[in-house]
């Protein structure tokens, strides 16, 4: 009886060494089967803050079906989610809710800041509207659009688990309770807007400002 | 003309208040009062003339004029189906009259004059501000005051602060 052949050698971290098949195991590295599961089912907070979230029902509903990534489980506790999705306007009214509801998930959390309004404040540039809604949290990946189209949050649910397969979160596991927070967002100086800044212009491979040290 | 029935209306109601009919733009009957004759006008308005329905209470910031502001209530007849404006100049550290004893449905609209431009209303029972956090301190809708706002996220940095104070291992240091 000769190996099975359903999948194509090499492709995917779960790659199977055809010798122990047949045995009922497979090797693979924790860090990969972790991010492999945490990326495929993301449970999403749904923050419907003003017409974004209508276009957020869509993304949910039949047509556009987040469910073929994994993401459909949208829970309405922010104890079951980990995946924040600021849909709309923020103001500073509701910047403290917003911080609570994502104080009281769970790591590991990603935030997805949907729509011109919750990235930079969009057209409100006025007192009662946050600028941006990294200056109270750590956003993962910003949608432009006003409203941005499902597709749009689609394709940032994708770039999202790219970045979630880049994750280590072995090493968080081994290195003790005392790191609370592998991004230091829950430092009392940390300035959300200052990691933004730093991760595009620093470290950017095409940025020359990221060349003078 | 449209509204001559309830200019007299209102002038047999305000009989013995003094009070200057304006030209008004939209067809509306508006007329200007001086501030302290404001609550004798109001309660003819609603006891003699039936305005029922007060529609807006707002005001307007004329700034670099004295005096500052400009009050402006609205009122409903569906007995007779008109409305009329009223105008108020009230300078910056006045207060004016409630209108809330006789309609208790402006008593929103006063809060939000109070919050927006910072005009207090004397006798109004519950004054506080209705959009803005109680400990804001400004008043958004003045012309003097930055549309980007005056430390927008003050209140929002205190709450976060105050907040961790109890578990957060920096904070307690």
């Amino acid at each position: 009886m000769g190996p099975l052949t359903t999948a194509a050698p090499g492709s995917g971290p779960l790659r199977a060494r055809d010798e122990a098949r047949d045995d009922g195991f497979f090797a693979t590295r924790i860090d990969a089967l972790v991010n492999w599961g945490r990326k495929n089912s993301l449970w999403p907070m749904p923050l419907g803050l003003s017409c974004c979230g209508i276009e957020l029902m869509a993304m949910i509903g039949p047509k556009f079906d987040i469910a073929r990534f994994g993401a459909e489980a949208a829970r309405f506790s922010p104890r079951q989610c980990d995946l924040l999705i600021v849909a709309g306007t923020l103001t500073w009214k509701m910047a403290t809710a917003c911080r609570l509801v994502y104080d009281q998930m769970p790591e590991p959390k990603w935030v997805i800041a949907m729509g011109v309004c919750s990235s930079s404040g969009g057209m409100y540039d006025s007192y009662a509207v946050v600028q941006g809604v990294d200056s109270i949290l750590p956003v993962d990946v910003y949608v432009p659009g006003c409203p941005p189209r499902p597709d749009a949050v689609i394709d940032a649910i994708l770039k999202l688990q790219k970045k979630i397969e880049r994750e280590r979160p072995l090493a968080r596991i081994l290195s003790g309770p005392e790191v609370i927070d592998e991004r230091g967002s829950g430092r009392l100086d940390y300035q959300p807007n200052a990691a933004v800044k730093k991760g595009v212009f620093d470290f950017h491979p095409h940025d020359p400002r990221a060349r003078r040290g | 003309m449209a509204g001559t029935a309830t200019i007299e209306r209102v002038d047999a109601a305000l009989a013995g208040i003094g009070h200057r009919w304006l030209a008004s733009r939209d067809g509306m009957p508006a007329l200007a009062l001086a501030a302290t004759d404001l609550g004798a006008a109001l309660r003819a308005l609603k006891e003699r003339a039936g305005f029922e329905t007060a529609t807006l209470v707002t005001a307007v910031d004329r700034l670099g004029k004295t005096p500052r502001f400009e009050l402006v209530h609205q009122f409903l007849s569906l007995a007779h189906n008109d409305r009329v404006r009223i105008h108020t100049p009230v300078g910056e550290d006045e207060s004016a009259p409630t209108c809330t004893h006789l309609w208790p449905g402006a008593a929103f609209m006063e809060r939000e004059c109070f919050d927006m431009f910072g005009i207090p209303f004397d006798g109004h029972a519950n004054l506080k501000r209705l959009l803005m956090p109680d400990e804001y301190g400004h008043h958004p809708l003045r012309k003097d005051f930055p549309h980007q706002g005056i430390e927008p996220d003050r209140l929002y940095r205190e709450w976060d602060r105050e907040r961790r104070k109890d578990w957060h291992p920096e904070a307690a240091r």
